[in-house]
């Protein structure tokens, strides 16, 4: 691996998404282990004076620690191109394909990885189709218990377990409230994990999947910000075969998006050992309780060196 | 947990070992969805009327920087020394002038300063609760006490209110369920004056009866009043305080009169219960901040502290009127209190709409508030919303009103078009108490 001395990183973190107080968690845990390493850091909230400061203090990349959209919809990647600043993760148009759930779930169910049925519903199709035949038609064929979520976001904001059809409004609101598309989703029964991959130049490699296991059963916000409300195991309890499966899985969807540098893939494990892909993570939680650095120091990574190569691989693609 | 095959044991962690090491008082304190949203209105582009801070940009910071210099200069070793864990005498006896104010008359002696008045409603909390105990406060009540009653393990009973503050015969009423269930009742918990989330005082004639019923029922009435001085149009009628001594403990504060960052509050209370604030203060801080203290008296004896609360009074009467006028026009059909002074407006939401859940949205369209579930224990309060008119500007408050009426809007909407199926029914596992962060309060 080969490192560059004495670079400069802004490490971007916060904006205005439904997702800023993890985006600041995550940046700061970022801008920590880059500077134990001591590299110089500069930690920014994006705002109105973010591209006047990149173009005239030139870093030689930027770290985006940014959850939700902007961070993770392209729109910030794509204006760090036009700078000519390397960045590290996914350029912006597989950013756009990861962000976008129905999408990502299309094109990686494409590639051969086995994910739930769907339907995503824009909230224009209740109105002119009639909202009593929709919701009709979604219980006929997606029968309880079904997972219903915004298209685009994180963080379980706005998604909603239904286990009795008398709550599907309810939460058909709650995710439009966050987004104008819904994703209703057939709900795997099984084991919830997910998978990390890292590619700092030599190739995607999956880290050792963790098993998720919330207290109460649900990996709301709360169970993944609060510690002590989730289990994890990491590895997690599966056979070898079946980890090298959803490793596999990962590494499939992660190629078939076109990802780069980093990404988290979420799956379930059913009772017959097939990983179901659920979602793509352009940039996964990088916070004190997040499955990414649990998976890295698992693997027996420091942090600091992993988030390190991670830019200098930035910094090679873009001097190529 | 579903396991397969041949399963290798993976190391299993909830990343906090001490997890069950906690006390049940920890119970609720923990990071939500909601609380992490407001993460968001401390972001420039966002217009925040959730915020309850006071705007110190209207104190005079010549004369704050010169009090901070007159300390250094005169009293600085005694300044930045541990004090008595009652409060300096000199600042003391200032208190008792402010309080004259009200129609409040006691003792030096009976006063102890604090660590903001927050303190004081946790040390009060903490003589007086067992887990267990009944605290009786209005529905809705201030958010942080919610919080403090909670950690002690208290069981909060809400109790109605309307127009004209808490509503004497509901306080009957519930006293006497309470009693029939064989519950300890501890104190009544009020905000008589500019109510905080409602924005409502508390009638004079109600004032008496409500003390007469706790007097004849031996319940202690904690009465807490930062916002007193803060009218608009005429004074709000004397401090409960000023009429009953034994059976009441007052709440005082300079976070709104001079600026919350001194963290400057105190008690006054009967002698015997004040003895026992004074250890318990040691107990928990040793001594209020000595050098706030110095600063704060520094400034009552060389600023003329009246006229800069009038000045107080003259923006926040502005911007009461900007939101309750942009209300008017943008949001007629909604209905809201009308606030004689103070910070806040309470507002009605049409019945189908849910001010939690409807949060996401307004930040999304670059507006926050404070959902009424806050302000109740049981996370009810759905159907209301507080809107704060202390910080913003009067063109900044329009516009957030402006943001606020699309987000209602467009929210009916959504709902509307999924009523005809039936009750959008709320989603139990969102039921829970959550307490924005301290500039939120």
């Amino acid at each position: 691996m080969n490192h560059t001395p004495d670079r400069s990183i802004v490490v971007l973190a916060g904006g205005i998404s439904h997702e800023r107080d993890v985006s600041l968690r995550s940046g700061r845990r970022v801008a920590d282990s880059l500077s134990e390493h001591g590299i110089g850091v500069v930690l920014k909230d994006p705002d109105a004076h973010l591209l006047d400061y990149l173009q005239s203090t030139r870093p030689d990349v930027v770290w985006p620690a940014l959850h939700g959209a902007s961070g993770e919809d392209g729109a910030l990647r794509d204006l760090l191109e036009l700078l000519g600043i390397p960045y590290v993760g996914s350029r912006p148009d597989a950013a756009r394909l990861a962000w976008d759930k129905p999408t990502a779930k299309a094109i990686v169910a494409r590639a051969g990885v086995a994910t739930p049925r769907s339907l995503s519903l824009p909230r224009e199709t209740f109105r002119e189709l009639g909202t009593n035949s929709v919701l009709a038609l979604i219980a006929d064929e997606f029968p309880v218990p079904v997972v219903v979520k915004p298209a685009r976001g994180g963080s379980a904001q706005g998604v909603s377990i239904v286990t009795d059809p008398a709550e599907l409004p309810r939460a058909m609101v709650d995710a439009y409230t966050y987004c104008d598309v819904a994703l209703i989703e057939r709900r795997v029964i099984g084991t919830e994990i997910a998978v990390s991959v890292i590619d700092s130049g030599d190739g995607p490699v999956a880290l050792p999947a963790v098993e998720i296991e919330p207290v109460s059963g649900v990996y709301s916000f709360e169970a993944r910000y609060n510690a002590g409300e989730t289990n994890f195991y990491t590895p997690a309890r599966l056979s070898d075969e079946i980890a090298a499966a959803a490793a596999e899985a990962a590494i499939r969807a992660h190629g078939a998006l076109g990802m780069r540098h980093l990404s988290r893939i979420d799956l379930i494990v059913d009772a017959s050992g097939t990983p179901w892909f659920l979602e793509a993570n352009v940039l996964p939680g990088l916070t004190e309780t997040s499955l990414l650095p649990l998976a890295l120091e698992a693997a027996g990574h420091d942090l600091g060196w992993v988030y390190e190569a991670l830019a200098d691989a930035a910094i090679r693609e873009a001097n190529a | 947990m579903t396991s397969h095959g041949s399963t290798p044991s993976g190391t299993g962690t909830n990343l906090d070992p001490w997890y069950h090491h906690y006390a049940d008082r920890a119970a609720g304190l923990s990071t939500s969805e909601v609380r992490a949203l407001f993460a968001v209105a401390s972001r420039p582009e966002v217009v925040s009327l959730a915020g309850g801070m006071p705007f110190v940009s209207a104190l005079p910071s010549e004369l704050i920087r010169s009090s901070f210099d007159r300390v250094m200069t005169d009293s600085g070793p005694q300044a930045l020394q541990y004090g008595s864990g009652q409060g300096t005498p000199v600042l003391r006896e200032q208190i008792l002038e402010i309080m004259a104010l009200e129609g409040i008359h006691g003792s030096v002696d009976d006063v102890v300063v604090t660590t903001g008045s927050q303190q004081g409603l946790d040390l009060v909390t903490k003589l007086f609760i067992n887990p267990g105990d009944v605290v009786l406060a209005e529905a809705p009540s201030y958010v942080g006490a919610i919080g403090v009653f909670r950690s002690y393990q208290a069981e909060i009973s809400h109790v109605a209110l309307d127009d004209s503050g808490l509503v004497p015969e509901a306080l009957r009423e519930r006293i006497a369920e309470l009693r029939a269930d064989g519950k300890s009742i501890k104190f009544l918990y009020t905000i008589p004056n500019f109510h905080n989330p409602a924005g409502v005082t508390l009638s004079r004639e109600r004032r008496l009866e409500i003390l007469e019923i706790c007097r004849d029922n031996g319940i202690l009435v904690l009465e807490d009043n930062p916002y007193g001085l803060l009218y608009f149009d005429a004074p709000p009628p004397r401090a409960m305080r000023s009429v009953e001594e034994d059976g009441v403990v007052y709440l005082g504060s300079f976070s709104k009169t001079l600026a919350p960052g001194f963290r400057i509050g105190w008690v006054l209370a009967p002698h015997a219960i004040k003895e026992k604030l004074i250890l318990a203060n040691e107990s928990a801080i040793l001594s209020p901040s000595s050098f706030s203290q110095f600063v704060v008296s520094e400034y009552l004896c060389t600023a003329d502290w009246k006229a800069q609360i009038d000045t107080f009074r003259g923006v926040y009467r502005e911007r009461r009127d900007a939101m309750l006028s942009a209300l008017g026009e943008h949001l007629p059909e909604l209905s809201w209190t009308n606030p004689n002074g103070g910070f806040y407006v309470w507002v009605t939401l049409p019945e189908e709409l849910d001010s939690k859940a409807m949060l996401p949205r307004a930040v999304k369209e670059l507006v926050a508030y404070t959902p009424g579930t806050a302000f109740f224990a049981n996370g009810s309060g759905r159907r209301f919303m507080r809107l704060s008119f202390c910080y913003p500007t009067s063109d900044t408050i329009r516009l957030g009103i402006r943001r606020l009426a699309t987000v209602i809007n467009g929210e009916l909407d959504l709902v509307n078009a999924f009523a005809p199926t039936g009750h959008i029914a709320t989603m139990t596992q969102n039921q829970t108490f959550s307490a924005p962060p301290p500039n939120m309060s």
